[in-house]
């Protein structure tokens, strides 16, 4: 179980723009352990899409993965030529996206894009796929899977289009599923039966997943371990439990407290003041420090260096780097 | 589609009878008596009267529309007033012609259009790209009687490759059946003539075609630019498709509905600037046809030629209207 599928070291993807280069992904380590759902969690704008995106190898000009290795079985992906990516894409990694409403083809039938992943996959022949597509419909909840083959997009609900996403991404059974907040663009009903999807398929077919989200509150159902980044950079990584009871990292500390309760509808919602800094704008210290109510003189000094706090936690801040310091985020911030 | 198709085939019928309307109340608007317009001032009375009574000009106006459109819906356009045979025969081998060279600089703008447009968005900012936009920037200003006439001089006068005016050698006509030329030589098996008849069609074909495939590839970019930012387009990507299909498959069928919009209008002034080829190559066409009979103030010719052309134009839109709906699905449930 605890065999790294997927090990990203050290990765660097800048935006090569005219006003210089914008460091959207600034040296990010993580791994993805066989059959383990791992959440990547952050505020907009702090990188997820890219990392994703990055790992498919599919950043668009004028983006460039400038450093770093991506490990998928052993492989580097980021040395793989296109001939190979194209086996992996949609044959070993499938990837859902946010927008379900604009993610199908809506000139194509549901079932001609389903199969399209197969005939470049599997070379089925056109019944095999067609059967293959039905029963993953069923797999993945569509009622009617059968009529929903000759349906456009246009005719299908948010819900059902990104389950018709997710079937698309799994028909060729990827050892990972890569799902770029998946839910955000639906509501909460819909939501809730889309993360027991991802659940259910991370059981029964093992399926490995990485789960990008902005919502902690979607992360602690479902996944093993969560990732924290901010600014392109990984600043709290550990295991769900730990990492939610316990958090290491002031901006995590932030995120937890603004976990909507439904115990207590009355009080109001703790919520980070300010923005994520746009890529490259902080030059020195901590890029978290002008937001942080924990921080002090030396954070807009010194970068902070990952600090392994033993039981898979691991944390980049400063305070950890002082005496005492830890105790000091005890406090609430409320 | 078969009930839209039956749709659209219905609303054509009172487009037809305005349009027939007008040009039939067009001759009747002339000041004065037609009789007179025609003949001139100093015809005799009787010889008026006798041009009165052949124009039917003596019925009441509702009796004399009800006849004009029961002959035209037995295809019958009416008779010269100048050569006295029926409009209906003269004018087909005009018409003919046309077709020919309309169809043929259609074929020429949209195949290279369209795919130089695509190649260059496939390829943004190479080589390629600016080339193609700027010979496609030249190509839309370049007005059309001095591109023939550069063609003129350039390849059949200095180079005498190919021939400069009419649609086949004098001295030796093609036998006409259908008095589509390429087509009839075919029928006859005589590819000689066949050839003579290419060599016609390319100066002038190129010419009409210059404009029109400027503007599509233009189009034709800027639509697949846009289509290749979409999701969709991410979407299968991810599953691991060929760019080649990325591009023919998933984003063309896309892009091509803005496109079709633009062939089709395009397609409606290249009916102008056949007139004006016809006028520099001396193609025997319907624009020739109707400015002779202008000339010669044959007034029946020019009716039912106009009305032939507003036919034309009419159909276009509806060839128009019904490709957009085998594109897009969207539009039949709208
Ligand atoms: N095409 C692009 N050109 C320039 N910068 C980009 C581009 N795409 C993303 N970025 C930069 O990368 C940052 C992170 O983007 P993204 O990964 O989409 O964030 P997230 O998914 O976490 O919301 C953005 O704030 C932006 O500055
Ligand atoms: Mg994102």
């Amino acid at each position: 179980m605890d065999k790294p599928i997927l090990e990203v070291k050290e990765l660097k993807t800048h935006f090569l723009t005219d006003n210089g280069s914008v460091p959207a992904v600034d040296g990010i380590d993580f791994h993805l352990n066989d059959g383990e759902v791992l959440g990547i969690v952050g505020e907009s704008g702090s990188g997820k899409s890219v990392t994703s995106l990055s790992i498919m190898q599919l950043v668009g000009q004028p983006g460039k993965i400038v450093d770093g290795e991506i490990l998928f079985d052993g492989e580097d992906l980021v040395k793989a030529s296109e001939k190979r990516m194209r086996q992996v894409r949609g044959g070993k990694i499938g990837m859902i996206f946010q927008e379900p409403m604009t993610s199908l083809n809506p000139v194509y039938k549901i079932g001609n894009q389903l199969v399209e992943a197969l005939r470049i996959h599997k070379k089925m022949s056109k019944d095999a796929a067609r059967k293959r597509a039905i029963e993953i419909m069923k797999l993945v909840g569509l009622p009617r899977a059968e009529d929903l083959m000759n349906d456009y997009p246009h005719q299908l609900s948010g819900g059902m289009r990104q389950r018709v996403m997710i079937a698309m991404a799994m028909i060729c059974e990827p050892k990972i599923l890569i799902a770029d907040e998946p839910t955000t663009a639906l509501d909460v009903t819909i939501q809730a039966q889309i993360l027991d999807l991802m659940k259910k398929l991370n059981h029964e077919l093992n399926t490995s997943i990485i789960m990008i989200t902005h919502d902690l509150g979607v992360v602690s159902e479902v996944c093993d371990r969560i990732a924290v980044m901010y600014a392109g950079r990984i600043v709290e990584e550990g295991e769900t439990k730990s990492l939610l009871r316990n958090p290491q990292h002031p901006y995590t500390k932030g995120l937890v407290e603004s976990i909507p309760d439904v115990r207590y509808k009355k009080e109001r919602l703790y919520s980070i003041p300010g923005n994520v800094p746009t890529p490259g704008s902080v030059k020195k210290g901590c890029p978290f420090a002008a937001r942080c109510a924990f921080a002090f003189d030396k954070c807009s000094e010194d970068s902070p260096i990952l600090i392994d706090l033993g039981d898979n936690h691991r944390v980049r801040c400063l305070l950890h780097e002082e005496e005492n310091g830890a105790e000091l985020l005890q406090t609430s911030m409320k | 589609m078969l009930a839209y198709t039956v749709r659209r085939l219905l609303m054509l019928i009172p487009v037809l009878v305005g349009m027939s309307l007008i040009v039939f109340f067009m001759i009747r608007a002339i000041p004065g008596d037609p009789a007179t317009a025609i003949l001139g001032e100093k015809a005799s009375p009787e010889a008026r009267e006798a041009l009165t009574e052949q124009l039917g000009l003596n019925e009441p106006w509702y009796t004399q529309y009800v006849e004009y459109v029961g002959g035209l819906l037995q295809g019958d356009l009416g008779e010269s007033l100048r050569t006295n045979a029926p409009i209906t025969e003269e004018l087909l081998p005009f018409l003919a012609a046309t077709f020919e060279l309309a169809l043929v600089a259609m074929i020429i703008a949209v195949v290279i259009g369209v795919n130089a447009g695509i190649i260059s968005a496939w390829f943004q900012n190479s080589w390629f790209d600016y080339t193609a936009m700027v010979l496609a920037l030249v190509g839309v200003s370049m007005p059309i009687f001095w591109l023939g006439l550069m063609e003129q001089w350039i390849f059949a006068q200095e180079l005498g490759w190919l021939p400069s005016i009419g649609r086949e050698n004098v001295r030796d006509p093609i036998d006409p059946i259908t008095n589509i030329y390429l087509l009839d030589t075919l029928i006859q098996g005589d590819f000689e003539q066949l050839g003579t008849a290419f060599k016609h069609l390319i100066l002038p074909s190129i010419a009409l075609a210059t404009i029109p495939m400027a503007v599509i590839a233009r189009m034709t970019r800027s639509s697949m630019l846009e289509v290749m930012r979409s999701d969709y387009i991410r979407t299968a990507r991810a599953k691991g498709q060929k760019m080649f299909l990325v591009v023919y498959k998933h984003s063309l069928k896309n892009a091509f509905i803005p496109v079709l919009t633009t062939i089709g209008l395009q397609m409606g002034l290249l009916l102008g600037g056949a007139v004006l080829t016809e006028t520099i190559f001396s193609w025997p066409g319907i624009g020739r046809y109707i400015i002779e009979a202008i000339n010669f103030r044959d007034y029946t010719v020019v009716q039912s030629g106009i009305l032939v052309i507003a036919t034309i134009f009419v159909l276009i839109n509806l060839i128009v209207d019904l490709l957009y709906a085998a594109i897009d699905p969207r539009i039949k449930y709208q």
